[in-house]
């Protein structure tokens, strides 16, 4: 592909809220992604998420500032509920969403059957990682988009577009599942919470802080100690993944170090491996992080054509980043 | 009408990096001595193990078939590049029983029978009804489903057979990354098949070194060690039909003996799992998730 047909890759942002999808039109959103104040979403926390009649006026908003709305619906339906799934594409067709972003068989099988006219791009959650399985979702339900999992590198991402007919969308920002998406149910095993069912992972309700004999602060999830942080310092969220723990008799970050995914470095490249959209993750942060990041990438993606050099846009975003830390992850194999 | 008939004992896929030889020698006994009915054969997690075992396989398959036994193919869970999937395609052209880990698999498998297994996310009878339609032929749940669902999900697509995974340390978790590789300060990508080391996985503890996870090359499993203490009428109330023993280094034969002893009602709920606690185990035992609680737990489940 050479650089001439390479179209602008759109910027796909998160809102967690009817304010910061505000923000994120407003900052310069190509299309924003939200869900409903239930189960059927993976980033169903307290006081986060949509009604209907909030997803409407979004639609709306987003609409007349040129920007799409998707709507996550991502989550595994459960057993003998699937009308709750069932329900929230409907919902999401009646208030004018772009698309609908789906994992589940059963989901994905209503969409296609009974929102004909709808959208469906497939979440990261389905963790489709090979042509035969993007192919499949494309073939079955028309899927349009996949939501690659952070299981891929640039170059695979290359080979997987001359592939397959549908468009990619990857992440750029933002908090990294180090464990394959959809596909990891250490969270459960902990708390007794499925992510995949619930759309919670590391649940705030089994998170408690407790100091021991040292004076060091302990965050812990399901009684489990994830992390330990010397007194007077900032204490991490112990999200399980990016804990400290001990093997082979040494202790560390077994998994992964404390850190966010920045991809700014390669979007060159993924617009060269035929990326159709770039995605921020965050919808359970606040508007200020909306609004930064979603401005700093603008002007990345901006910059690809116009030459404008975003570095310093980018570089204030790293107190956004957890822990301050950054990675590419495994957009670079080496990650592996 | 509720199901009478015994219920069966598998043998899941070994997740394991087990050595041919230590693999060849493992399911000749296993043909040999246990009351195993199917015996899932083939590499699950990592398609890096593969070129090792790959000789073993045809000689396995025909000392359990000769033994009786029913030999199901089970295939890599993640395969991340051209070879694994040129694999995966092949072996959906093999004439034999064959189960499935991820969704690359369906289209190659239309028209055939399949197993779907715990690595799939199917969570609900409509995504169970739906590959039941492309040939779905067995069903073992995601290890975190409760029977509550599973009871639910049978009620409506009872033309699935069910196996519930009911021994062994839980799968939990797939990455990209491996992190018996990272633990030693290596890459995946120069592994040097350091997972060989641990045959039952790399105990992984928190920092107060209590007991918590072990880790298997790019798959996370628990520290613990699951097991079903639900008597052969509670599975069959629930359209269990079958349960799945998990491969590891403790003795598997008795392991067998002991599930087909209970399930046919000769030792009672507490006699079972005393004896297995017996057993080397690889952790302590848990089954909570079974009750849809932390996966970690024990807790007390009506037989």
């Amino acid at each position: 592909m050479s650089s001439s047909n390479q179209k602008r890759m759109e910027l796909v942002c998160p809102a967690g809220t009817p304010a910061a999808l505000r923000a994120a039109a407003d900052a310069g959103a190509d299309a924003i992604y939200c869900g409903f104040a239930n189960e059927t979403n993976a980033r169903n926390f307290p006081g986060l998420n949509f009604s209907s009649e909030e997803l409407a006026k979004g639609v709306s908003y987003a609409h007349a500032r040129g920007a799409k709305v998707l709507v996550a619906i991502n989550t595994f339906a459960q057993a003998g509920q699937t009308c709750v799934w069932e329900k929230a594409v409907d919902d999401a067709a009646a208030a004018g969403a772009d698309a609908v972003i789906a994992a589940d068989l059963a989901v994905l099988d209503h969409a296609a059957s009974r929102q004909p006219d709808l959208r469906l791009h497939l979440s990261v959650q389905a963790a489709a990682n090979t042509p035969e399985a993007i192919r499949f979702y494309a073939e079955t339900f028309g899927v349009k988009r996949v939501v690659l999992p952070r299981v891929v590198s640039v170059p695979e991402i290359a080979a997987l577009n001359r592939e397959i007919g549908v468009e990619t969308e990857v992440f750029v920002f933002g908090g990294l599942c180090v464990m394959t998406e959809g596909r990891c149910s250490l969270s459960s095993f902990a708390t007794g919470k499925s992510p995949n069912l619930t759309g919670v992972c590391s649940p705030p309700d089994h998170v408690d802080y407790k100091e021991d004999q040292s004076g060091r602060l302990q965050a812990r999830l399901g009684g489990f100690t994830i992390d330990s942080f010397e007194s007077g310092h900032a204490a991490g969220y112990p999200t399980l993944c990016k804990g400290q723990f001990s093997a082979l008799g040494k202790s560390g970050y077994l998994f992964e170090d404390p850190v966010s995914l920045n991809a700014f470095e390669l979007l060159e490249d993924l617009s060269k491996a035929g990326v159709t959209a770039l995605k921020i993750e965050g919808r359970q942060r606040g508007k200020a992080y909306i609004a930064g990041v979603v401005r700093a990438f603008r002007q990345a993606v901006d910059g690809l054509e116009s030459g404008i050099d975003a570095r310093s846009a980018i570089a204030a975003l790293k107190s956004f980043s957890e822990g301050g830390q950054q990675t590419a992850g495994s957009y670079k194999k080496t990650w592996r | 009408m509720v199901n009478s008939s015994p219920i069966e004992l598998a043998l899941g896929p070994c997740l394991f990096n087990w050595s041919a030889e230590v693999l060849l020698d493992f399911y000749k006994r296993i043909a040999e001595e246990a009351p195993i009915d199917r015996v899932y054969v083939g590499e699950v997690v990592c398609g890096k193990r593969m070129p090792f075992t790959d000789s073993v396989w045809p000689d396995v398959i025909e000392i359990l078939t000769g033994a009786g036994k029913k030999a199901v193919l089970s295939t890599l869970s993640q395969p991340v590049n051209k070879r694994e999937r040129q694999i995966l395609l092949n072996q959906a052209e093999y004439d034999m029983a064959i189960e499935i880990n991820d969704m690359s698999m369906v289209p190659a498998c239309n028209g055939r029978q399949f197993t779907v297994g715990p690595f799939l996310n199917v969570y609900n009878e409509t995504s169970l009804g739906f590959l039941a339609k492309r040939g779905a032929l067995t069903w073992c749940p995601p290890v975190e489903l409760s029977l509550d669902a599973i009871q639910k999900v049978t009620a409506l697509v009872p033309e699935v057979e069910v196996e519930l995974f009911a021994f062994g340390r839980l799968p939990l978790a797939l990455s990209s990354r491996c992190y018996h590789a990272r633990a030693h300060g290596l890459r995946k990508d120069s592994c040097q098949f350091i997972c060989e080391r641990d045959p039952d996985g790399m105990d992984v503890a928190t920092l107060e070194g209590r007991r918590f996870l072990a880790a298997n090359g790019i798959q996370t499993m628990s520290d613990a060690c699951h097991f079903s203490g639900l008597t052969s009428g509670h599975l069959n109330s629930i359209g269990i039909r079958r349960l799945r023993l998990s491969p590891h280094t403790t003795d598997m034969v008795q392991v067998s003996k002991l599930y087909r002893r209970y399930l046919d009602g000769l030792v009672d709920a507490e006699e079972f799992e005393s004896l297995l606690e017996e057993q080397n185990l690889p952790g302590p035992l848990c089954n909570a998730y079974l009750s849809g609680e932390a996966g970690w737990k024990r807790t007390a489940i009506p037989a």
